[in-house]
């Protein structure tokens, strides 16, 4: 009598809480995995940053960061990488809404910026090495190239991922295991935006005033 | 009463059955653009700029970074305080000084080193460690 009188008093609409309500949905788990090594891998960045902010001044008698760097196309990069990680977030919308239009052109926007960042990292770093300031130069180099090299390849691998969830959704089409997937690859696309504001700030802004 | 409160999911926003009120998806990523392109702009404008103090323009660039970094955070990536946020949020914590005591920690060692290892004679006690 007294126990149905005190579950008379608990609210209709009150949820169970999580551990009564059984194991989390595997999107939650994967994607707080996937957190997991995205975390993991910004603690790899910090520890480039720490040794190119421990070496940017090692120039070894070689180029500095201020005559090397050219501002206008990091400001290009830099729009390029922000643009598409917003159009990357529109895709996620549409990919929400099972709208296959729509992820076919958030991806092909993602995909055709992300292609561009690249194309004009790869040219700077060809002008770099052209002018003779190559990785084995000085310490400082060195830092560069393993830093914002670094990005780079994460930025590379994420454009042949998109490559691969497209071929996925044109042929699997929206399943569970798609759409995980895709989750985890918005999450990595972002992150990847957040370690470029670090580059660019550490390296370009911050080297030209050195 | 099958419907439970779960944890969300990094990367996912708040669903209108947590939040009534949560404002539209495409109105959060667009808020978030447009807020991380004026702090990107502000840093390009800030590191060129002769008007400000030099002095000061390292640590304005860094709080300009830390701040467009949390805007990524909270509008592309939706990592909220809201509770069912609270393991995301600790991960994230986690990581956060880890990255501090790795960065600063380097940075403060090998400074302290350099000072420690210049040569007691009277050139080079005028010119820092040639590295």
């Amino acid at each position: 009598m007294n126990i149905a009188v005190a579950i008379d008093t608990v609210p209709q609409n009150a949820l169970p809480s999580a551990s009564e309500a059984g194991p989390v949905p595997k999107r939650i788990v994967v994607a707080y995995g996937f957190w997991i090594f995205l975390l993991s891998d910004i603690i790899m960045f910090a520890a480039l940053f720490a040794s190119y902010a421990v070496l940017v001044r090692a120039t070894a008698g070689g180029p500095s960061g201020a005559q090397l760097f050219n501002q206008g196309t990091v400001a290009i990069e830099t729009a390029c990488l922000l643009i598409s990680s917003y159009t990357c977030g529109l895709m996620s919308l549409a990919i929400n809404s099972r709208n296959r239009l729509g992820t076919y052109l958030g991806a092909l926007i993602t995909f055709a910026l992300g292609a561009t960042f690249l194309t004009l990292e790869l040219r700077e770093f060809a002008e770099m090495i052209a002018r003779g300031a190559t990785p084995q130069r000085s310490a400082f180099l060195s830092a560069f190239f393993t830093l914002v090299g670094c990005h780079g390849l994460h930025v590379a691998l994420g454009l042949i991922w998109l490559v691969v969830m497209m071929v996925q959704v044109a042929v699997m089409g929206f399943v569970a295991t798609v759409q995980r997937r895709l989750l985890c690859f918005s999450l990595f696309w972002h992150a990847l935006d957040i370690v470029w504001v670090g580059v660019f700030t550490v390296v370009y802004l911050m080297g030209v005033s050195l | 009463m099958t419907e439970a409160r779960y944890d969300r999911a990094p990367g996912d926003r708040p669903s209108r059955e947590m939040q009534p009120a949560a404002p539209s998806p495409l109105l959060v990523y667009t808020v978030g653009l447009s807020v991380a392109v004026l702090l990107t702009a502000t840093s390009f404008w800030v590191a060129n700029t002769t008007l400000l103090w030099p002095g000061g323009v390292f640590l304005g660039l860094a709080v300009l970074a830390i701040a467009q970094m949390g805007i990524h955070l909270v509008f592309f990536l939706h990592i909220t305080t809201g509770p069912e946020s609270t393991n995301n949020v600790l991960a994230l914590a986690f990581g956060l000084l880890i990255v501090f005591v790795v960065v600063a920690g380097s940075m403060w060692i090998m400074a302290d080193m350099n000072e420690n290892m210049l040569m007691p004679t009277g050139e080079s006690m005028t010119l820092p460690m040639r590295r």
